[in-house]
């Protein structure tokens, strides 16, 4: 009984629950082994970065540079593995890249002062320059050595009946989960965005707090440009452009605040299934792509709306 | 005789049921500077809120010239003439002194901000205050000093009767100041009258007329200046008796363990003191004393320079978290901004400072062993919650500050400070806080207590030292310590 109530209170788990019954009485197929497949591997990219997002928005700020971080993680890694690098390594290179980069947007943040909207609104546009100086901007394939082939797996391949990209995105939200929920530093990131004057009295250095945070956000935009690459077999230089949106979208749905301190990962892991279940039905219901933004931030805010009603009438 | 241009009559106040003010009369006479004064708390701003519309009041009334008023907002006060100058002043730093002057009264003609004649009229005001300054130059380019000239001239330009300055020197230099009391006696001639608001008797004798005081919520007495003297009027902001509220226990400080040598920086000017195992140090003062500033930079928030000394050791403190290391824990007068997260429970709340403490395998934190120590100090200090799950945004004022005081006690400090540990909390809980800071006494721990609360310092302190502007005027001993002679230091009376 106790656990209904609680399934119940849980609005953005109800929202995807309907959505999925009314899709799935429209169109039969949505419930379909393979078509669910399809929802899951194609939800992990943005789930991969929404997660690193949630990190960001729950010390109450934001990371924008998300998708030119994958962008250009992914015209690396595509670089890499066309010219033989092993994959080990090439995925490592890529991760510790997206994770300076996100330290550096941090950084930017804590010792220069700047908004971290502002901050990371920066890093994007000299990110997509880097990306257009390093493509030449033209796509850059994997090329088809013994490498692209293991590389490729990550993104096409299967480990039993499961999508490697889907088996990612768990372990993502299963370590994400951990930290945020019992380490020190997952307790210092809810202080920090409910509090910073607080904790930093409390004799935590909330800088490094920070750092940390976006250190996170620039290592799982980095992964998603893995997945994104490996799954396409090129990186494109235009990859990623407007992804930070359909993530903080998730983080948003998933009922964290944008004023830090309050949100789960459980919560962002369902609002990027909202997200993909609604870009799986409008695609299996032949929307134009014209209508189909329209139809998404429709229900996003409906969404959004519902849960902070329920949430000022308590 | 006088003329009077404001009577209030036998007005009371009530917040939710608490007096905090109690049947207060005042008078304000043409052509005159009244000065209001008493302690923190006393009920001067209160009264002072109700005269200018910011508060109803419960009882009484209001009489301007000789008529019955009733100013249910601050624009019904404005006017009628009357215009309060804040400590903290309320001018629009971005814009010009002009734009300030005549902040949503802008002379409009067919809808077009008439720019110049706003700025002319600006000028002229100004002019009366012989300040030379253009009005089109932005506030936040002028100095304080001529701010609270701008302030003036802005209730000079809505023709306001009465003035009142709340502390308006605070942050003026000393030539600022005198410009500023000649532009009273000015103001005075022309028949304005002031309300004037300071803890600096020398000013009162300087420039008002009479004093009115008030002492928690009640009139103690209207006086022309003439009969009184610093002391005189110290023995009436003050002047009531240590009650068995404070259960302050004997005990034999041991060897010194803190010792301050020559603390500065923007806020503390060479404060120097010690503090020995076992002791409370009451630190008292007025507003603008520094007294938390000087905690804070203690405890590593703000950078100084000068030497601390542990155990007679030199230690360099940068950071809240060197501080926690060396066993020195401060407990914010400030909970909500800066001592409790409202947000988490009670448990992460007490052992946010000392999660170090429950390390359990793979760096995660073992919630069973936090669990258990949250509980202990729930119990230790008779925190009054649901659980350790409850929000601390639930929990009573006194609650919040237990919890804020186990999280640093949980640190086990050698040296706590607490500061201002019982503002916003009631009488019962108050008496909590007192034997929970003897408790930590008897088992050696050393207490640095801020308050402004005398009765308070009095009583719980071994030793006490009195703060004024950032200097510290003196040390009393226990025993010869009275409200008489901290408040002498406090006003800095001796420091002049």
């Amino acid at each position: 009984m106790n656990n209904v109530k609680k399934i119940l209170k849980n609005k953005p788990l109800i929202v995807l629950i309907a959505a999925s019954v009314a899709i799935a009485l429209l169109n039969p197929r949505f419930l379909s082994w393979s078509n669910i497949l399809t929802v899951l591997r194609q939800t992990s990219i943005n789930a991969v970065i929404a997660t690193g997002m949630t990190f960001a928005i729950l010390i109450g700020g934001i990371d924008l540079s998300v998708g030119s971080v994958l962008g250009l993680c992914g015209a690396i890694a595509a670089t890499m593995v066309s010219s033989g690098t092993n994959v080990v390594l090439a995925v490592l290179t890529v991760l510790v890249l997206g994770t300076a980069i996100g330290y550096f947007n941090g950084t930017l943040i804590t010792a220069g002062g700047l908004q971290p909207f502002i901050a990371t609104l920066g890093t994007v546009t000299l990110l997509r320059g880097a990306i257009l100086v390093f493509t030449q901007g033209r796509p850059i394939s994997t090329g088809n050595t013994a490498a692209s082939e293991h590389f490729s797996e990550i993104g096409t391949g299967f480990l039993g009946p499961i999508p490697i990209p889907v088996y990612i995105m768990l372990l993502v939200f299963i370590v994400a989960y951990y930290i945020l929920n019992h380490t020190r530093i997952g307790r210092y990131i809810y202080a920090t965005g409910s509090n910073e004057e607080a904790t930093m009295y409390s004799g935590i250095k909330t800088a490094r707090v920070k750092r940390f945070v976006y250190a996170v956000s620039g290592m799982m935009a980095a992964l998603a440009g893995i997945l994104l690459t490996a799954r396409l077999g090129s990186a494109q230089p235009t990859a990623g452009a407007g992804y930070e949106l359909d993530a903080i979208a998730a983080v948003v749905l998933g009922g964290t605040s944008m004023a830090g301190g309050i949100g789960t990962i459980g919560g962002t892991a369902i609002g990027a299934l909202i997200i993909g279940v609604l870009n799986n039905a409008l695609n299996l219901m032949k929307v134009s792509s014209y209508y189909q933004d329209v139809a998404k931030g429709i229900v996003i805010l409906i969404a959004v709306l519902l849960d902070r009603k329920q949430k000022s009438s308590r | 005789m006088k003329e009077i241009v404001v009577s209030m009559q036998h007005i009371s106040k009530d917040f939710s049921g608490v007096k905090v003010l109690k049947d207060v009369s005042l008078n304000i006479y043409k052509g005159s500077v009244m000065a209001l004064v008493g302690e923190n708390g006393a009920g001067k701003s209160t009264l002072m809120k109700i005269l200018t519309g910011v508060y109803l009041k419960t009882q009484g009334e209001i009489f301007l010239d000789n008529e019955s008023v009733n100013f249910p907002d601050t624009r019904a006060s404005q006017s009628k003439g009357i215009a309060i100058i804040h400590q903290e002043l309320n001018l629009v730093k971005d814009l010009s002194i002009g734009e300030n002057i005549f902040l949503g009264r802008e002379p409009v003609s067919s809808g077009r901000i008439m720019w110049n004649k706003l700025h002319e009229d600006a000028g002229y005001w100004l002019g009366k205050l012989g300040l030379k300054e253009d009005p089109r130059e932005l506030v936040k380019n002028i100095s304080v000093g001529k701010q609270q000239l701008v302030e003036i001239a802005k209730a000079l330009s809505i023709d306001a009767k009465v003035i009142i300055m709340d502390e308006p020197t605070g942050a003026l230099t000393p030539a600022e100041t005198d410009k500023l009391f000649d532009v009273i006696k000015d103001l005075k001639e022309s028949g304005k009258s002031i309300v004037y608001i300071s803890h600096r008797l020398h000013e009162i004798f300087e420039i008002c007329d009479d004093v009115t005081v008030l002492r928690d919520g009640e009139l103690i007495g209207e006086k022309s200046i003439e009969s009184l003297d610093e002391d005189k009027i110290i023995e009436m902001m003050v002047g009531r008796k240590l009650s068995e509220q404070y259960p302050r226990i004997e005990s034999e400080p041991g060897e010194e363990i803190l010792k301050v040598e020559n603390l500065s920086n923007q806020f503390v000017k060479e404060v120097s003191f010690s503090l020995k195992r076992g002791e409370t140090l009451g630190v008292a003062g007025l507003m603008g004393s520094e007294r938390t500033e000087l905690m804070r930079s203690i405890y590593g928030i703000y950078p100084a320079k000068g030497s601390v000394y542990l155990n007679g050791e030199k230690v360099k403190i940068n950071s809240p978290l060197d501080s926690l290391r060396y066993g020195i824990a401060y407990v914010t007068e400030d909970r909500k901004a800066n001592g409790i997260i409202t947000g988490m429970n009670v448990r992460e709340n007490i052992t946010l400072s000392s999660l170090e403490l429950f390390k359990g395998p793979l760096g995660f934190i073992s919630k069973g062993k936090e669990e258990i120590s949250s509980k202990e100090y729930i119990e230790k200090m008779s925190i009054k919650t649901s659980g350790t799950k409850q929000q601390l945004r639930f929990l009573s004022g006194g609650n919040q500050q237990k919890v804020s005081i186990a999280k640093s006690l949980m640190t086990n400090p050698k040296i706590l400070i607490l500061d201002e540990p019982t503002r916003g909390v009631d009488v019962g809980a108050k008496k909590e806080i007192y034997d929970l800071i003897n408790k930590f006494k008897s088992e050696g721990m050393s207490i640095i207590m801020v308050s402004s609360d005398i009765p308070e310092v009095l009583g719980i302190s071994d030793r006490i030292m009195v703060m004024h502007e950032g200097r510290v005027s003196g040390f009393l001993n226990r025993d010869e310590a009275t409200q008489e002679s901290i408040m002498t230091l406090a006003v800095g009376k001796d420091v002049i």
